[in-house]
């Protein structure tokens, strides 16, 4: 390695350390930006995507308000019968150890393709509790109340093979190597305690695509997520900073898997499309706004008195006069093989982070329920819920101040 | 892994890493309930070898009976070679150092090391699967993974030095044993 080469990879290394939270978007913006400038600057290494490094200590679990990478897997687990308290330390041990090692370019312990791990590409592994866990850990007691499977919506068709679990793994990289290594690692090294219940993998623009920062768009083509909880700005929406030692600096996580049917979404026009969801498909803008941030005016009305925004539209009803009725939505596009005799078997893998599900998630997810144009070609077909507990220091293993309590 | 000077570089901070990593893992070494952290220092009996010597990332292959396998990159941090003679464990009735060779028929076998295990001064010696590795015999204690360790090893000079390792499921280092007959390493079957 040359002394330029090293103190390039020193510079991302160090300013990903340096670095924390929602911050690191700013890095994301340097590469972008480096990468897209004038010559006089210096160009970002060609394996900057592959070498970047989110940090993993820390009062918080990295992958909620970390900015979204390209790709996620979500893990589901389900304890095998017998893994009591006493299993579960063991289990947070090694995985804490071998998601310490993998985020920071490291190969696992006993890691038998270590060449796999040396390309963290932004890796981070966030570690869900469901509610079985604390039925087996005999921590009852523990269980925050909003800690349930969600009730069930008129709208859902929810199927076992993409629902609950004991255990989540939400595995987010740049790079599918990357969590497909990660994957394999953690689910091998948990093999004595859990099952894998489902996996949901997804994926936004691939680095380098888009600019950082821009709103990702689901398959319908919608800008999907304009009106989100920003962290570090909304914080007191997102986290625990006070509550149960093994919460604080925890959050809670719902999943669904949003089924889309582009067959019949194919058959309505843009003008009918941008009526459902209340935004123009070209740049996400409000249909009262020309611009994607623009507040949406739900009052005003057109020449023939009718509202713009359609008292029906999806962001009509997905706002609520409450200001604390809002989570943080980090989703990501699927897009699996279809069944015999299907076009497509696409949708949105909705992951919602927020501090309480009850008062913020639920109430928003009724009105939805009750009446959203979208959901003609939408259709929930998954549904888990998870604590997230709070990060951890080195020597400390995840979920420590629940296990050992 | 060694090969160029750029994974050199690499090397030698993953080693760096590897040692806070290790710091974790005695972090770890503590019971559930007990925060307090396991000594790393080395117990020095007879001799001053051992002193100078320090594991980075050891780890056992689960095991609930039989053999068990411990690894890990031991370093001599010291200005003179160190050799292991032998080692124990309070899991397992023994420990032997093995190595792996051809025999007679041109089959890989792990045997025990003539001599023990040699660390130059300033050096390392890698104890991995497939290779140089400490055979932990006649497992007396069941041990899953995630449980903790604890090994002695034993220099030239009579001086020792304990490590903890954990434990991680493993389905490799299933080599055959040309040494006494002992049954391999069984796969953990439950948590």
């Amino acid at each position: 390695m040359t002394s330029d080469q090293l103190g390039r990879r020193a510079f991302l290394q160090g300013g990903a350390a340096a670095l924390s939270g929602a911050a690191l978007a700013v890095g994301g913006r340097v590469a972008w930006d480096a990468a897209t400038a004038s010559p006089a600057t210096p160009p970002a290494p060609s394996d900057a995507v592959g070498q970047s490094v989110i940090p993993f200590y820390g009062e918080r679990q990295a992958g909620v308000g970390t900015p979204p990478p390209a790709f996620v897997s979500l893990v589901a687990l389900d304890l095998v019968p017998g893994a009591d308290r006493g299993a579960l330390v063991r289990l947070m041990r090694i995985w804490t150890d071998d998601i310490a090692r993998l985020t920071q370019a490291r190969p696992g312990l006993a890691d038998t393709e270590p060449e796999l791990a040396l390309a963290p590409a932004s890796l981070t592994v966030t570690v869900g509790y469901g509610p079985g866990l604390f039925t087996a850990a005999n921590l009852e007691r523990e269980r925050p109340d909003w800690l349930t499977p969600l009730p069930p919506f008129s709208i859902d068709r929810l199927e076992d093979a993409w629902s609950g679990g004991d255990l989540l793994l939400q595995i987010g990289a740049d790079d599918e190597m990357t969590i497909a290594h990660a994957v394999r690692l953690l689910v091998k090294e948990a093999r004595t305690f859990t099952t894998v219940r489902w996996v949901q993998r997804g994926f936004r623009h691939s680095p380098g695509t888009t600019k950082p920062g821009t709103t990702m768009r689901n398959l319908m083509g919608q800008v999907d997520g304009t009106r989100n909880l920003v962290p570090g700005e909304h914080d007191g929406l997102i986290w625990h900073d006070d509550g149960p030692a093994w919460l604080t600096g925890g959050t809670s996580m719902v999943v669904r898997r949003i089924a889309m049917d582009l067959d019949t979404w194919d058959a309505l026009d843009r003008s009918g499309r941008e009526i459902a969801m209340g935004r123009r498909l070209s740049d996400g803008s409000p249909l009262t706004g020309t611009r994607e941030h623009d507040e949406p005016d739900l009052e005003v009305v057109n020449e023939i008195g009718f509202p713009v925004i359609d008292t029906v539209a999806h962001i009509r009803r997905a706002r609520s006069g409450n200001p604390d009725e809002r989570f943080l939505r980090r989703p990501y596009n699927y897009d699996d093989p279809p069944a015999p005799g299907h076009l497509s078997n696409s949708g949105l893998l909705f992951v919602t982070f927020q501090r309480d599900i009850t008062t913020q998630f639920l109430p928003i997810q009724r009105r939805l329920d009750q009446l959203d144009l979208l959901n003609k070609w939408t259709t929930p077909i998954g549904s888990a819920v998870f604590a997230v507990p709070g990060g951890c220091q080195e020597g400390e293993f995840l979920g420590q101040p629940l296990l050992q309590t | 892994m060694n090969s160029t000077p750029r994974t050199t570089g690499r090397t030698s901070r993953l080693l760096v890493a590897g040692t806070l990593g290790f710091a974790l893992a005695f972090a770890l070494t503590a019971c559930a309930g007990d925060p307090s952290p396991a000594a790393t220092t080395a117990a020095v009996a007879a001799g001053q070898q051992a002193a100078a010597l320090t594991i980075t990332d050891p780890w056992v292959k689960a095991a609930d009976s039989g053999m068990m396998a411990a690894f890990g990159t031991l370093t001599n941090d010291g200005d003179t070679d160190v050799r292991i003679v032998s080692a124990s464990a309070p899991v397992a009735s023994s420990v032997e150092l093995h190595e792996m060779a051809t025999n007679d028929a041109g089959q890989m076998v792990m045997r025990p090391k003539e001599g023990g295990f040699d660390i130059p001064a300033g050096g390392t010696h890698q104890l991995a699967p497939g290779g140089d590795h400490l055979m932990l015999m006649n497992v007396t204690t069941a041990v899953k993974p995630g449980d903790l360790v604890t090994v002695t090893l034993t220099a030239e000079d009579g001086s020792t030095v304990d490590f903890t390792a954990p434990a991680r499921s493993f389905s490799g280092g299933n080599e055959a044993y040309a040494g006494s007959s002992a049954t391999p390493t069984p796969t953990p079957a439950a948590s």
